[in-house]
């Protein structure tokens, strides 16, 4: 009797801790503005059948079935960060049904299972295009493969792919080594000759931004034999874990280093507290040059206040390039199979660079994110 | 010689034994470097505050020091762990942010609400979730790392909810003021002494100590002789979510923003941890608190010997793996016993010469 009692409050337990699991991530969602996107998805597959009696009627290809409009499916990473959220905002933006698109877009959660599901919907669907932000480098070859059959063409947007070219049709997105590059072309141009020891707080260990911006910077400090990068440590892309390392970093180093370079504005944050305390001056009045990357909106305000030396950003604002590929690929015009999506710097004002922007009131007000 | 040894038959010789150990390796690293062999022990005063590598272990090592306290007690009373302290701390920061910055705010320059307010509510939302965890435990028999995984995933998720998927951050001095500094010393180090200074106080002068080891040892047993076991097991669920509520806001107001994605990110594997390495069983019954405490302040110092040695970050876990299992082999019991029958053999052999 008393088991059948427990089991019986076991399941309602269950039952309870289901909804509450599902009203967290139907919630989450919705404040950043992909539920919507994903409702209108609903209608869509509503409207399949009839596009394909159509197309069996006129035997013709999908995109003047659907008319004028193209309809294209993008399978988003997530929106785990204010970066993300920017680069869905951008999507609908540019994907609007003004432009001439009718744009699925799925948040995937950071779930590699949803996101082949949504790319698997989107072919079901018999979408004119598919853009896949790869939440996962491995394991595209049997989704793509099934694009490719549907006749669908696949654009992988953000994020690196680790299949063979031939399974999609182009790739959009930045490229992290040249974000390092640039920061070590500016802190070159900066320095003009003068000696630099360097301090790295690395972003989470593997992440394929922690590996590009260390390549491409450590690529330019070998060039110049007057650098000398002391120590290189994880700060796993927290404000926190910035702090902790560059704590250790002032008692290791106490007095020796001139330059800390930090792979996200939220370590700069950590670290920027960790001199605080110490009692240690960065920035364009200070002794240290400080060196940020991702240049979202408060990382900007702190290198408007002088605080950051340079910020290099990654740019989110994607979808205009990946709309020109897609009109390209739609006028039946030749493509570029690999497009870059220009990544900006951002120095402190007082500091003029060719590789960088100027900071003003201006710049920060234009930004979003 | 037998000073020493009675030294090493304390319950507590071998935790400080351990500790001790990972700072030496800090020595004999300096002194292979050249520099002042002793540097990781020199404290001074700098820019105004405390500062020295042994500051940043204490520093660094209050949050856990803090969940160590309840999760002792959870692991004595019930013989499970809460695996959801972690996320709780994160849940606890996330409320206490939205509420200070308003629903939706992603930066906020002044208060919407008063600061006790947001410090309550962060606190009183821990307590609930204890009280969650506690009543599936203790009433309804579940196993308490099924019933704890719950808000183990939920928390975190409930705490993004809160904060609307972003990161909150209330810059406002005053907030700073748990993660920062009290003067010349740092709030955390100021926090955690509290915490344990309490739950020394509560554990001597009344009986609670006592009941949450009856109730370990045999929760049948315990009720039989007059104990309300669920009720106490209840209690010990509440007091571990009221520790993650502090840590989970010291943790917050050292970054003066709730990061919920990563406050307490994997914290409840290190508590759990220190409570191992503090020399008590996690099958629950006799517990010591001391030793979970010197545990937690263990599991800081290997992170802190790690950046000073500056290890590689993509080798590091392997690092602290091996001194984790050191530690812990040194603690077993057929290690110890291997050594007792040792020290007998050769107390037998000398008696046998004289």
């Amino acid at each position: 009797m008393l088991r059948k009692k427990l089991s019986v409050l076991l399941a309602a337990a269950m039952v309870a801790a289901a909804v509450v699991g599902c009203g967290g991530a139907d919630q989450t969602a919705a404040p950043a503005d992909n539920a919507a996107p994903a409702e209108e998805a609903a209608p869509a597959e509503d409207a399949a059948p009839a596009e394909d009696a159509a197309a069996e009627g006129g035997e013709e290809a999908a995109p003047a079935a659907s008319g004028d409009v193209i309809t294209v499916g993008y399978a988003q990473v997530g929106h785990e960060s204010d970066w993300r959220t920017a680069n869905t905002q951008n999507y609908q933006d540019v994907f609007s049904e003004a432009n001439g698109y009718e744009l699925s877009l799925i948040d995937c959660d950071n779930d590699n299972a949803a996101q082949l599901e949504a790319v698997r919907n989107f072919i079901t669907q018999q979408l004119d295009y598919i853009i896949i932000a790869p939440i996962e480098t491995a394991g595209w070859d049997t989704v793509l493969q099934e694009a490719q059959d549907a006749g669908i063409p696949v654009i992988i947007a953000d994020r690196e792919i680790a299949a063979d070219a031939s399974l999609y049709d182009a790739w959009v997105g930045t490229n992290t080594k040249n974000e390092g590059i640039t920061a070590g072309n500016w802190l070159a141009e900066y320095l003009d000759g003068k000696e630099a020891n360097i301090l790295v707080i690395e972003g989470s260990v593997g992440a394929s931004a922690t590996l590009g911006r260390s390549e491409g910077f450590k690529e330019v400090a070998d060039q110049h034999s007057e650098w000398k990068i002391l120590d290189s440590q994880s700060g796993d892309f927290t404000q926190d874990g910035g702090q902790e390392v560059m704590e250790s970093f002032i008692k290791s180093y106490e007095g020796q280093f001139n330059v800390v370079v930090c792979h996200n504005d939220n370590e700069a944050y950590g670290a920027m507290d960790a001199m605080n305390a110490a009692g240690i001056t960065y920035g364009v009045d200070g002794d240290v040059i400080l060196i940020s990357f991702d240049a979202t909106h408060d990382g900007l305000q702190y290198t408007l206040d002088g605080k950051i030396n340079c910020n290099v950003e990654c740019n989110p604002i994607q979808a205009a390039t990946v709309a020109e590929v897609i009109q390209k690929m739609h006028n039946g015009e030749s493509f570029e199979a690999t497009t870059l999506v220009n990544d900006e710097a951002f120095v402190a004002p007082g500091i003029e660079s060719q590789y960088a922007t100027t900071m003003t009131e201006d710049v920060l007000a234009g930004r979003a994110y | 010689m037998s000073k020493l040894k009675s030294l090493t038959k304390k319950q507590l010789f071998l935790p400080i034994f351990s500790m001790i150990l990972v700072m030496l390796i800090n020595v004999i690293y300096d002194m292979a470097c050249g520099n002042a062999p002793l540097s990781f022990f020199q404290i001074g005063i700098k820019n105004g505050f405390l500062y020295g590598r042994l500051i940043d272990v204490l520093n660094r090592g209050s949050e856990v020091a803090i969940l160590a306290i309840g999760m002792t007690l959870v692991v004595s009373s019930s013989a499970g762990t809460d695996i959801s302290v972690g996320s709780v701390m994160s849940l606890s920061g996330g409320f206490c942010c939205m509420l200070l910055a308003g629903y939706g705010v992603a930066r906020a320059n002044s208060y919407a609400l008063p600061l006790w307010v947001g410090l309550l509510g962060g606190i009183l939302i821990a307590c609930v979730c204890g009280l969650f965890n506690g009543f599936l435990v203790a009433y309804l028999n579940i196993q308490p790392m099924v019933a704890t995984l719950i808000l183990w995933s939920a928390g975190r998720a409930i705490g993004l909810l809160l904060c609307n998927s972003q990161i909150v951050y209330v810059r406002v001095p005053s907030f700073q003021i748990l993660g920062a500094y009290v003067g010349f010393l740092p709030t955390p180090i100021l926090i955690a002494a509290f915490c344990i200074v309490i739950a020394a106080l509560i554990l001597r002068f009344t009986a609670l100590g006592t009941f949450i080891q009856s109730v370990g040892i045999n929760k049948k047993a315990a009720r039989i002789s007059g104990f309300n076991s669920a009720r106490i097991i209840l209690i010990t669920y509440m007091i571990c979510g009221l520790c993650a509520g502090i840590a989970g806001l010291t943790a917050t107001s050292r970054i003066y923003s709730a990061d919920t994605n990563n406050i307490g990110l994997n914290m409840e594997l290190d508590a759990i941890l220190s409570v191992a390495l503090g020399g008590n069983s996690l099958g629950g019954g006799k517990f010591n608190l001391s030793g979970s405490i010197i545990g937690a302040y263990t599991i800081q110092a290997i992170t802190t010997t790690m950046y000073a040695l500056g290890i590689s970050s993509a080798q590091a876990p392997v690092f602290k793996a091996m001194v984790v299992i050191l530690i812990v082999v040194l603690q077993a019991e057929p290690v110890k016993d291997y050594f007792r029958k040792m020290t007998a053999k050769k107390a037998a052999k000398e008696a046998k010469a004289a």
